[in-house]
C-alpha cells in the first residue's frame, strides 16, 4: 500500500512538467506552428527559474522566473520562424541547441546550490486519508496548476470563440486571412503560449521536483512532450492521459531496474516514443476522413499585402 | 417585377441620374514592383446591378477584388462607397460595411464544421445558438440547403459554394463580390445558383460577377468591365455583345478557331481500361468503381465530370502513378499495362500531362530542359550511358518553343518563372513531340489564357489526326464540345457509357455530373461513404 502510493506521488510528480510543456505546445501546433525548441525553452525555464528562487527564496517568483524565460525564448522563435519566414523545423531545433548553452551559462552560479522546494498542500484530515488522501490533496501547487491549465485550454479551444479562430489558423491559414484574422499576431500569441508553458516546465524541475539546479536537467523531456502532443492527435482530453501514461513509463523503469526485472533502462527510456510510434500508425490506420493534425502545421505563411 | 426591374436595371453609359453609384473606384492602382496589376482603374457599380468583371488570367481581376474587400491596400486612387472615399483595414471592415465575397478558392476549414465556418466569417457579435439559428433560417429562405453540424471535408464541392454563399448572405451585404462561382459546379447547379443571384438583384443588392463563361454573362450580367493587362479596355451591356466580341475584348485580338481536320480515320483501339476498379489512395480519395472503355487512335474521348468524382485517381491509374494488381485492367498498344510503372508504360508509347503543372508536370526549381529530360528519358535517346546528352534536351526545349509559341525570357529558364499558359504550351508541346501513340492529358487549358488554349486545343486535334488516342479531361465542357469525338461523364468513381459528342447536350451531362442516371442505390452508397 505505502509503495503504491509512493509510486502514484512519484509518477504525479514526474508527469507534471510534461503536461505543463506538452499543453503549450499543444496550443502552438493547434494554430500551425510547429516549434521543435521545447526542449531549449524548458532548460532556460529552469535555470531562470532556479536562480529567481535562489535569489528572492520565493518559488512564486522562481516560477514567474520560468516563464518569462520561456516566453522570450519563444520570441526568439517567433521572430525568425513567423516575422522572417524562416523554416521552422531548422529554428525549432536551433532553439534548442541555444537554450542547451544558454541554461549552461546562465545556470554556472548555481550549480551545487539547494533551495527549499516548493510546499506541498496540506488540509487536515482530507491529506491524511489513507491512500488517495496525499494523492488528491497533498500535492504541490504545480500539479494542481497544471491540471486546472489543461482545462483551461480546453475550454479555450472548443468553447470561445478565439480559440475557434486559433484552430482555423492551424487549419488553412490562407482561408484565415482572406476573412480578415491576423494570422501571425494569433500565431505569434499561440507561440509566446507554448514558451511560457514552457518555461513554467523547466522551472518545476529544479523548484518541486529536485530542489536543486544541475545543467541538462531536462533531460530529453521537452521532446517526450513535443511526441506526447503528436500522441495525443491534438486534442487536450488525450494529452492528459498520455502525460501520466508516459509519466508512469519513466517511474516504472525505476522501479523496475530495483526490482531487478531485466529490461535494459534504454528500452523503457524509449517507450514514449516507441507508443507515439504505434499511435501514429493506429490513428492513421483508423482514420475514416479528415486529418487529426493542424493541415497548416509547419508551413511558412506570407501574407501578401 | 418585369418593370420593377427594367425601371431600376442600369446602363453603363451614365443614365442614373442624380444618384451616386453603391461602390466606385476611381483610378485604382496596385502596384507589386514594377508590377502594375492594376493600373488606374475606374468601375462603377450600381445597386440592383449584376457587374461582370471580365479578363484572362493575369488581367488584375483578383487583384482588384482583393483591393475592394480590403485584403490589399491600394497603390494609389480611390474606393469610394456610397459616394464617400473609404480606406478599408481589412476584410472585416468591408463586412461592416455590406460588402461580402465568395472566394474562388474557397476560404473555407476543412476540419471545422459548417457552423463553425460560417461563425468564422462573421463577427462575433451574435453567441453561437443565435448564429446557428440564423444560419438555417437564411439557408431555407434562399433555398441553400445544408447541414451547420457536419465537418466540411465531407461535403461536395458545390455544398462548398454554398457555405461561402450562405456565410456572406448571413451578413446582409449591400453588395457581393463573387469570383468564378461557376467554376466548379455542374450546369444545373449553376441555374440553382443564377436563380439565387437574381434574387439578390431584385432585392436591391449589387453583385459582381467574375467569371471566364462568357454565354453566363451574356444570359445573367447587365453590364460588363473588361480588363485586359491590368488596364480597363471597356465597360459595356454584355447582352448587346456577342461571346465572340466580349473574347476579342479580353484578348485584344482575334482567337484563332480551333478547326478539325476532315476525313479523321480511327483506327485499332489504343488504349483499352478493362473493369479497372482501385481503392483510393489517400484518406479523401474516391474508389474507381469498375471502369471500362476502349480508345482508338484517331480518336478524341472526353471525361467530363465535377473535380474530385475520381478524374486523379482515374488519371494516376492510367499513367502508372497507382499500379493494378491485375495487368490487364490496363492496355496499352495491345499490351497489358496496368502493373507497369510510369516509365515502362512511356516506352510502350504512352504519355501523360497531369493537371498540376507546377509540382506535377513539372519540377518548378528545375530548367525547362530538365523537365523535358525527367518525362523523355525513357524514350527520347536523351541520354547515353547514364550522362546526359545536354545539347539534346535543349533542343527539345527549343523544338517544344518554336512548335507551340512558349514565350519565356530566356532559352532555358526555370519552369516556375513560365506564365501558366506558356509553361502549359511547354508540356503539351514536350509530350506531342515525342510522337504518343496515346496521350492522356488532364485539364489541357485549366488556368490558360484563351489564345494559349486555342493553341492547346488545335495541337490535340492534330495528334489524334496523326492516329494517336486522345484522352482528355476537363470540366469545361465547352473545351469537350470543342474537341472530343465522344464524351463520358465520371461521378463518384464510375464513369458512364460515352455519348457521342452531338448527343450529349449540356442538360443530358449535367444529369450525368450530378449523378442521375446511375443506379440510385449505389450512387446513395458512395455518397454514404
Amino acid at each position: 500500500m505505502e509503495l503504491i502510493e509512493a509510486i502514484v506521488l512519484a509518477v504525479l510528480a514526474a508527469s507534471t512538467p510534461l503536461l505543463l510543456a506538452a499543453t503549450g505546445e499543444l496550443v502552438t501546433e493547434r494554430s500551425g506552428v510547429l516549434n521543435l525548441g521545447v526542449e531549449g525553452m524548458m532548460i532556460v525555464g529552469a535555470a531562470c527559474g532556479f536562480g529567481g528562487a535562489w535569489l528572492t527564496g520565493s518559488i512564486f517568483i522562481g516560477a514567474l522566473f520560468g516563464i518569462v524565460a520561456g516566453t522570450l525564448m519563444s520570441l526568439v522563435f517567433a521572430l525568425m520562424a513567423l516575422g522572417l519566414a524562416v523554416n521552422q523545423v531548422a529554428t525549432g531545433l536551433a532553439l534548442t541547441i541555444l537554450g542547451v548553452g544558454l541554461s549552461g551559462l546562465i545556470g554556472a552560479g548555481f550549480v551545487g546550490e539547494r533551495i527549499t522546494p516548493a510546499m506541498h498542500l496540506y488540509i487536515p484530515g482530507l491529506t491524511d486519508i489513507p491512500l488517495i488522501g496525499r494523492v488528491l490533496f497533498g500535492e504541490d501547487a504545480f500539479v494542481y496548476f497544471s491540471l486546472a491549465l489543461i482545462v483551461g485550454v480546453w475550454l479555450f479551444l472548443y468553447r470561445t470563440r478565439a480559440g475557434l479562430i486559433l484552430r482555423a489558423c492551424g487549419d488553412n491559414h490562407v482561408s484565415a486571412h482572406a476573412l480578415g484574422y491576423p494570422v501571425l499576431r494569433i500565431r505569434t500569441f499561440a507561440v509566446m503560449f507554448g514558451g511560457a508553458c514552457a518555461g513554467l516546465a523547466g522551472a518545476y524541475l529544479p523548484l518541486a521536483y529536485t530542489p536543486f539546479f544541475i545543467p541538462g536537467m531536462t533531460a530529453g523531456r521537452g521532446w517526450i512532450a513535443l511526441a506526447l502532443v503528436v500522441f495525443s492527435s491534438w486534442r487536450p482530453g488525450r494529452l492528459v492521459i498520455g502525460a501520466y501514461l508516459f509519466g508512469a513509463v519513466t517511474i516504472l523503469q525505476l522501479h523496475a531496474q530495483g526490482w531487478g526485472v531485466g529490461i535494459p533502462s534504454q528500452f523503457m527510456s524509449a517507450l514514449p516514443y516507441l507508443a507515439t510510434v504505434i499511435v501514429l500508425v493506429l490513428l492513421s490506420r483508423a482514420r475514416t476522413g479528415g486529418s487529426t493534425a493542424p493541415a497548416a502545421l509547419g508551413t511558412v505563411f506570407v501574407p501578401d499585402r | 417585377m418585369q418593370a420593377h426591374q427594367r425601371m431600376l436595371d442600369p446602363t453603363p453609359n451614365g443614365l442614373h441620374s442624380g444618384e451616386s453609384p453603391l461602390l466606385q473606384t476611381l483610378g485604382l492602382t496596385k502596384r507589386y514592383g514594377d508590377f502594375l496589376a492594376n493600373d488606374s482603374i475606374d468601375i462603377d457599380i450600381w445597386p440592383n446591378e449584376i457587374h461582370a468583371l471580365l479578363g484572362e488570367n493575369g488581367a488584375g481581376k483578383s487583384t482588384l477584388v482583393k483591393a475592394i474587400y480590403g485584403l490589399i491596400q491600394p497603390s494609389a486612387g480611390e474606393i469610394r462607397w456610397q459616394g464617400q472615399p473609404i480606406v478599408l483595414s481589412g476584410p472585416s471592415e468591408a463586412r461592416s460595411r455590406g460588402i461580402g465575397m465568395v472566394f474562388q478558392h474557397f476560404s473555407l476549414f476543412d476540419n471545422l464544421t459548417v457552423a463553425e465556418n460560417v461563425a468564422l466569417g462573421l463577427d462575433g457579435k451574435e453567441s453561437f445558438k443565435d448564429m446557428s439559428a440564423r444560419l438555417e433560417q437564411v439557408s431555407k429562405t434562399y433555398g441553400l440547403p445544408l447541414d451547420p453540424k457536419r465537418e466540411v471535408w465531407q461535403l461536395s464541392v458545390g455544398e462548398r459554394q454554398r457555405i461561402e454563399i450562405v456565410r456572406a448572405l448571413m451578413q446582409d451585404p449591400k453588395f457581393l463580390i463573387l469570383d468564378e462561382p461557376t467554376a466548379v459546379l455542374t450546369p444545373q447547379e449553376a441555374d440553382q445558383l443564377f436563380i439565387v443571384l437574381e434574387r439578390l438583384k431584385a432585392e436591391g443588392r449589387a453583385i459582381l460577377y467574375i467569371s471566364h463563361k462568357l454565354e453566363e454573362v451574356k444570359r445573367l450580367c447587365d453590364t460588363a468591365t473588361i480588363l485586359r493587362g491590368g488596364k480597363k479596355v471597356d465597360t459595356c451591356n454584355p447582352r448587346l455583345e456577342t461571346a465572340a466580341s466580349l473574347a476579342r475584348m479580353m484578348v485584344g485580338g482575334e482567337i484563332k478557331e480551333v478547326k478539325a481536320a476532315a476525313g479523321r480515320k480511327t483506327t485499332v483501339p489504343r488504349l483499352v481500361v478493362n473493369d479497372l476498379s482501385l481503392a483510393p489512395g489517400e484518406a479523401h480519395g474516391v474508389r474507381l468503381e469498375h471502369i471500362s472503355f476502349e480508345l482508338k487512335g484517331g480518336e478524341i474521348l472526353g471525361i467530363a465530370g465535377v473535380a474530385g468524382n475520381g478524374q486523379d485517381e482515374l488519371f494516376a491509374a492510367l499513367s502508372g502513378e497507382r499500379l493494378s494488381k491485375d495487368p490487364g485492367t490496363v492496355v496499352i498498344e495491345g499490351i497489358a499495362a496496368g502493373h507497369l510503372s510510369i516509365t515502362q508504360r512511356r516506352k510502350l508509347g504512352a504519355a501523360f500531362v497531369p493537371e498540376e503543372r507546377l509540382g506535377h508536370g513539372t519540377a518548378p526549381r528545375m530548367k525547362l530542359s530538365e523537365n523535358a529530360l525527367l518525362t523523355g528519358h525513357a524514350a527520347s535517346g536523351m541520354v547515353h550511358h547514364g550522362f546526359i546528352d545536354t545539347a539534346a534536351t535543349l533542343k527539345t526545349v527549343d523544338r517544344a518553343t518554336e512548335t507551340f509559341d512558349v514565350r519565356k525570357a530566356k532559352r532555358d529558364p526555370e519552369a516556375a518563372s513560365l506564365s501558366g499558359g506558356n509553361l502549359q504550351k511547354f508540356i503539351v508541346g514536350r509530350e506531342i513531340l515525342r510522337n504518343p501513340a496515346v496521350l492522356v492529358v488532364s485539364q489541357p487549358t485549366w488556368g490558360v489564357d484563351a489564345g494559349a488554349a486555342a493553341v492547346i486545343r488545335q495541337a490535340l486535334l492534330d495528334l489524334a489526326t496523326a492516329g494517336a488516342a486522345v484522352l482528355v479531361t476537363s470540366q469545361d465542357l465547352d473545351e469537350l464540345a470543342e474537341i472530343a469525338d465522344r464524351i463520358a461523364v465520371m461521378f463518384h468513381g464510375h464513369l458512364s457509357a460515352p455519348l457521342a459528342t452531338a448527343d450529349a447536350s449540356r442538360e443530358k451531362l449535367g444529369l450525368l455530373m450530378g449523378g442521375s442516371s446511375l443506379d440510385t442505390k449505389e450512387a446513395a452508397h458512395a455518397v454514404g461513404a
